[in-house]
């Protein structure tokens, strides 16, 4: 049986950052196991530009911004097996993996990073009733068919879900002739960027229905039309405001799930809010060893923000496998600081600090669950604000964060709990 | 008198930003929060333009196509017709990210330029 040092299940953003970063922190034994046909994840697939600002301060497209972590894994010479498919990964770090070239095989490692990203919510998950025809996908599924496979999945297409995925493909889908007739959105508010507000639809008079959701799908082998309606404040469908909209195909972009199914046999904590891993200071999930970070971990909106919880999942791999190597205990002293959110603060990533183990500062990253125009996120110790940060606007579909200094979590004594939420002027 | 409405995408906060023109000249701009909206602003209305990305097909490559990028921005007027050229190319495999594979599109001074690598199909069934 092959052994590593570290594994990293996945090749997308988070996979190439994290497995470059052990790479560059001194790891030599580093493999990816891809399960697609290349490197890149579903940055292959999302030809767009708008990537990069962050890392690169210029704006790239998705198969651009993949090719210079793909580069890197290949200056590196790290070993990577595409068309591999995990199947399982035991508590010793066991590693069971298929592809047609080895067939079943088992790899041991020390470390793992989990990397597999997410996947997007389907029809199954709304409740939509009607007949089950074809013509129905998910708005990634369209994205790759149209932009990766040369099929274009319809003519007349109607979106629901007023995500970026879903406001992309808007565009896309009405730059190579098909017709967008509307794009109707089940909350108050769009959960996609402004820009993307303007330039997929407005750009291209689609027009976009906020508090409206899909109440039936019509056609039996193929989509004929779908009926929207407008919903009320939680969300029911208000009877009488039914409209019918001929077409033949229904776009979801219905919200991204983190690929956990790995994860949960593996035994780590998964936090029922991002439905992701459970982790700390280290981006370590619950199981020694094991690391996460990317979409599993919980679903980013800016890859850059991917690669940079990535590259310190990489470091933090490779500092773990430093100490196995050197037979020091990777238990640090001191306990487990636990990070509350609460007053609109959704959740927050990591959600336990060591203040042993942190380094100089520690970035929390997390969400708000509604809108908070001229508002302050703060933080407290045992009840002490050590912060107020005003922030002009928060919305639930852009990721915010704070940075924790060492400094001052050590300051505080006997410090029990961080407690993170937004404040009201 | 003429009066535009825009969406100022510099941040989520998404001002409505008001620009009065007359015969083409911006007169006025008001509803915006800070100076990115008056840049965005003045440049949506004297020169709208944004980069056109899609997909070219491929002959004799690993994968069926290949995804592009306009080099720079093209007005915003001309986006249909830059699609137009995109979809009567056809380009053969290997491909190199950065190559140009239109040189003028729709008369832009334009170029579109591959973003990603195709090889050549050498048979593999994957």
């Amino acid at each position: 049986m092959e052994s590593y040092d570290v594994v990293i299940i996945g090749g997308g953003p988070a996979g190439l950052a994290a497995a470059v970063s052990a790479k560059e922190h001194g790891i030599d034994r580093v493999l990816i196991l891809e399960r697609d046909r290349e490197l890149g994840g579903i940055l292959n697939q999302c030809i767009h530009n708008g990537f990069g600002l962050q890392i690169f301060k210029e704006e790239l497209t998705g198969p651009e911004y993949a090719k210079r972590f793909i580069n890197r894994v290949k200056e590196l010479e790290l070993e990577y097996k595409l068309n591999t498919m995990v199947i399982n990964i035991n508590e010793d770090k066991k590693i069971t993996a298929v592809n047609r070239e080895d067939g079943l095989f088992e790899i041991q490692s020390k470390s793992i990073i989990l990397a597999m990203g997410c996947r997007e919510r389907s029809r199954g998950a709304l409740n939509i009733p009607g007949y089950r025809p074809a013509g129905i996908f998910s708005a990634g599924t369209a994205q790759r068919l149209v932009n990766m496979e040369n099929y274009m999945p319809g003519k007349e297409v109607v979106i629901l879900g007023s995500g970026d995925i879903g406001l992309i493909m808007a565009r896309r889908m009405t730059l190579e002739g098909a017709k967008v007739k509307v794009v109707a959105e089940l909350l108050p508010y769009s959960g996609g960027l402004k820009r993307n507000i303007v330039q997929c639809l407005n750009d291209y008079d689609i027009p976009l229905k906020l508090s409206h959701t899909v109440v039936d799908i019509h056609g039996k082998d193929r989509v004929t039309g779908v009926t929207i309606a407008k919903v009320d404040e939680k969300g029911k469908p208000i009877l009488g405001t039914e409209e019918y909209y001929s077409c033949d195909t229904l776009l979801l972009s219905v919200g991204l799930i983190p690929e956990n199914e790995l994860s949960k046999e593996l035994g780590v904590e998964i936090n029922p809010v991002t439905n992701g891993p459970r982790v700390n200071e280290s981006l370590e999930t619950t199981v020694e060893g094991v690391f996460a970070c990317g979409n599993v971990l919980h679903v980013h909106d800016l890859v850059d923000y991917v690669t940079l919880e990535a590259q310190n999942a990489g470091k933090n791999a490779a500092e773990y496998i430093a100490r196995v190597k050197n037979n020091i205990s990777n238990k640090a002293e001191g306990a487990e600081i636990s990070i509350i959110a609460k007053n609109g603060i959704r959740y927050t990533v990591p959600e336990k600090i060591n203040i042993n183990r942190m380094e100089d500062s520690v970035t929390i990253r997390f969400r708000v669950g509604d809108i908070y125009k001229n508002s302050y996120v703060s933080v407290f110790l045992d009840g002490d604000r050590i912060s107020r940060k005003k922030r002009l606007i928060m919305v639930p579909s852009e990721m915010e964060e704070v940075k924790l200094e060492k400094a001052k979590l050590a300051a505080q004594g006997q410090l029990k709990t961080i407690t993170i939420e937004v404040e009201k002027e | 008198m003429e009066k535009k409405e825009l969406i100022c995408v510099g941040c989520p906060l998404g001002c409505v930003v008001n620009v009065e023109l007359e015969e083409g000249v911006i007169k006025n701009i008001s509803g915006y929060s800070c100076k990115r909206g008056v840049t965005y602003a003045q440049k949506e209305i004297t020169n709208p333009a944004r980069i056109v990305t899609s997909t070219i097909k491929v002959e004799g490559g690993e994968k069926p196509l290949v995804s592009v990028k306009t080099k720079q921005n093209v007005p915003k007027n001309s986006i249909f017709q830059c699609m137009d050229d995109i979809r009567n190319v056809v380009a053969r495999a290997p491909i190199t990210a950065g190559d140009v594979l239109i040189e003028n599109v729709a008369e832009t001074g334009v170029e579109v330029v591959a973003t990603k690598d195709v090889g050549i199909d050498v048979g593999t069934s994957t």
